[in-house]
């Protein structure tokens, strides 16, 4: 009767499943010598796998799953072996959250792995669940600098290995110069504070009175010795903020940026501070170095390659200077001799510039937020 | 300054900026309260079969080389996934069959069992070289027969389906060998003697409730497809008072309904069953036909497990999906591609159907044809198919 019992069990059409089987998602995301990683496991596998329903009535709550978070990160980490080159990777796990897919709640790991050189060669051993239920997979998606490769890891192919694409020496520089051609463009605080220095360049004082520079040459030279100044003093503090040997708190940078562009401004008002741009610009741009410093550290350096995308980093500022320079430059020449530059665009430009900036500085120095910008 | 910080953040965290949707269904959050109830499972500690599987397991952590334990295991294993539509529990009876199937030369038992395993992953070809081996070395075993009768019936090939229930008729009781040559009769031209076979089957004294079940099932969608309401929906009651819960049966008999525009049972039957794909199938295309705003959420959500399906490579909802994107996305030439596939790999009467009605609506004349071939080759005696059928061009002369 047994064998008639169990024949007959089989015997239907297979059903349509309730489910997909299980499945778990890994993200991991290569940064240099670092892994930042995302895992999403089913609860009920980790029911299944270290018992979650501690009070056995059928329902996983925050509580069981919160207090077993130490036991999950240990379960799950032991089971995935992440080797960079020839040496193994070991994970941090402090978080743990809880998302919902379309088979269930599953437990989101959030964990960082830490190699000891920059990542070239990945090798990935997943052994999640296998041996408990050998349909699982593990679906992982890789990426690095933007692009993503996905990989599905079975009990019949546990491992895979990835070359992560060594970003050349060239294309390390083209990157960090792009950043920092992008930083001078969108941080319209470095750009307002080089125009307000710039303004004056193509006009000189005679007799208390302002009057267009008798030539070409004598603006150019004036302008290269403001940008020269800038940029010798922030490529300083660019460096020393860079290789840590100074400190200092971004709001207060960020305050003292902003107070550099009103004070620029409200110079030009000035005459006696016009004169002394060239210094303005110099102790100012030792604040901006420090502005920049705090970009290139969000951007995350690499640790072998320290020096080379400091200084690629630095000639990006410089060639996006550069370019607002050469669009400036013509420009503010050819209109010099009119009134609307002298006193227009001189005077009101150099105020409009002052109120901007002192928005900035109550903004920054108060945490508060005034500008849609 | 925030904007460019901001652009190394999402650098830093590039997973969860890039990651696409469908890996990540929706933000992780953190729960507020520790008696949030984050997930309900399916078996309760407490629960008989609960209790039946951890015992096994426990007899099978004290003695690991003991096959019959593993086997019983598995066994109750991919029983608990039939009746809970749950595949996780196949992969879990695989798993525990893995000591013996890493052997060169598996032991019959544990390649039955992951040849029915195979068939449930639709995987029919491997799942048919298991049972060869199986046979092979053991030419009696009934079981081995009868799932291999079972694999070609789905696969449409009718006549190697017969020459594998052959054998039950001395191996098995006689209404084993009967149903399954029935179930292929009522299929290919003989649904008249066949319905007098399984009913007389019935009769039989000491059959199981699960026999009971299967024969009873057999019977309903038989008599549905010659159009025999009345007798289809008493064999439905009947095989529903059995009190064997069965995923099978509830979506066969939600189809039956389905197709008599009973609309409210069928969301009456299944509002509960939204776990199962299948089902929570059945219950949106109700909802639709009765215009309720829930269609859509249920809509979305099926896209959604269906997209979750797909990401893993293996798929076995092809037929689900076909009829999902014709009536639900209504999307005849997507439903067609995918109705074409899944007629590769299975030949039922509602694979024909899911691909006659997709050709249909996409106006594809041709696509159909190796369908409509193939159901007159076979004598195919379907109601619902010979409809579909004159409704092509080439047929109506």
């Amino acid at each position: 009767m047994r064998l008639i019992l169990a024949l007959a069990i089989f015997l239907l059409s297979t059903p349509a499943w309730a489910h997909k089987p299980s499945d778990s998602l890994l993200s991991l995301t290569v940064q240099h010598d670092r892994i930042e990683g995302r895992w999403d496991i089913a609860l009920r596998d980790l029911d299944d796998a270290i018992g979650l329903d501690a009070d056995g009535d059928g329902a996983i709550t925050w509580g069981e799953v919160r207090s077993t978070h130490d036991e999950i990160a240990a379960y799950a980490l032991s089971r995935l072996t992440i080797t960079s080159g020839e040496t193994h990777c070991p994970a941090q796990a402090p978080h743990q959250l809880i998302d919902n897919h379309t088979d269930g709640a599953y437990a989101v790991l959030l964990f960082t792995m830490t190699c000891p050189s920059a990542i070239e060669t990945l090798q990935a051993d997943y052994r999640l669940l296998f041996d408990l239920d050998a349909q699982h997979k593990g679906l992982l998606r890789l990426t690095h600098e933007g692009d993503t490769t996905t990989a599905i890891f079975s009990q019949e192919s546990p491992t895979r290995q990835f070359t992560i694409s060594e970003t050349s020496m060239w294309n390390q520089v083209q990157q960090y110069a792009h950043e920092g051609i992008w930083h001078i463009w969108m941080g319209y605080d470095h750009v307002l504070f080089l125009l307000a220095l710039l303004l004056p360049a193509v006009l000189r004082r005679v007799a208390g009175r302002w009057e267009p520079t008798p030539d070409f040459l004598s603006a150019f030279w004036e302008v290269l010795a403001i940008v020269t100044a800038f940029t010798i003093a922030h490529s300083i503090t660019l460096g020393v903020a860079t290789l840590g040997l100074i400190a200092l708190p971004s709001r207060l940078v960020e305050s003292a940026i902003a107070a550099s562009v009103v004070f620029a401004g409200i110079s030009n008002l000035y005459p006696a501070l016009v004169q002394r741009r060239r210094v303005v610009a110099f102790l100012f741009g030792l604040i901006h170095g420090f502005g920049f410093a705090s970009v290139l550290s969000d951007l995350g350096l690499p640790r072998g390659s320290l020096a080379l995308s400091l200084v690629s980093f630095n000639l990006g500022v410089e060639v996006g200077q550069l370019a607002i320079v050469a669009m400036f430059l013509p420009l503010a020449y050819g209109l010099r001799k009119s009134w609307t530059y002298q006193r227009l665009v001189l005077v009101t430009g150099s105020l409009g510039i002052a109120a901007l900036a002192s928005a900035w500085l109550i903004e920054r120095a108060l945490d508060l937020k005034l500008l849609p910008l | 300054m925030k904007r460019v910080r901001t652009l190394g953040w999402m650098i830093t965290t590039g997973w969860l900026a890039l990651s696409a949707p469908s890996l990540t269904s929706g933000e992780p959050f953190l729960p507020q309260q520790d008696a949030q109830v984050l997930e309900r499972l399916t078996v309760k500690a407490a629960d008989p079969v609960a209790r039946e599987i951890k015992a096994l397991r426990a007899s099978l952590l004290r003695d690991p080389q003991n096959m019959d334990v593993a086997v019983s295991l598995a066994t109750t294993l991919i029983e608990q996934s039939r009746s809970e539509g749950d595949p996780r529990f196949l992969g879990q009876a695989q798993a525990v069959l893995a000591p013996w199937l890493d052997h060169p030369t598996p032991p019959s038992s544990t390649l039955l069992l992951r040849a029915m395993i195979r068939q449930h992953a639709h995987e029919f070809n491997l799942a048919l070289a298991d049972l060869d081996a199986v046979l092979n070395m053991q030419p009696a075993n009934a079981q081995a027969w009868l799932t291999r009768a079972s694999i070609y019936q789905v696969q449409g090939r009718y006549d190697e389906a017969r020459r594998a229930c052959q054998p039950l008729l001395r191996l098995a009781g006689r209404h084993v060998a009967l149903t399954c040559l029935g179930d292929i009769a009522g299929l290919s031209g003989q649904a008249i003697t066949s319905r007098e076979t399984l009913t007389a089957s019935l009769d039989r004294p000491g059959i199981s409730a699960r026999e009971r079940l299967w024969i009873l099932t057999i019977l309903a969608e038989m008599a549905a497809r010659t159009g025999d309401t009345n007798a289809a929906e008493k064999h439905f009651l009947d095989a529903q008072s059995l009190g064997v819960k069965d995923h099978y049966l509830i979506g066969a008999y939600a189809d039956f309904l389905l197709d008599q525009g009973r609309t409210q049972e069928v969301v009456t039957l299944l509002q509960h069953e939204t776990r199962a794909d299948g089902l929570l199938l059945r219950l949106t295309l109700a909802e639709q036909a009765l215009h309720l705003p829930v269609s859509k959420n249920h809509t979305a959500e099926l896209a959604a497990r269906f997209a979750a399906g797909r990401e893993r490579g293996t798929r076995v909802h092809v037929r689900e999906e076909a009829r999902f994107t014709l009536a639900l996305l209504h999307d005849p030439q997507a439903a067609l591609t995918l109705a074409q596939a899944n007629w590769k790999i299975q030949k039922e009467p509602w694979d024909a159907r899911l691909l006659l009605e997709s050709a249909l609506a996409a106006g594809s004349w041709n696509a159909a044809r190796p369908v409509i071939d193939w159901l007159h080759t076979n004598h195919v005696e379907d109601m619902r198919l010979q409809q579909l059928v004159v409704q092509f061009p080439e047929e109506q002369s």
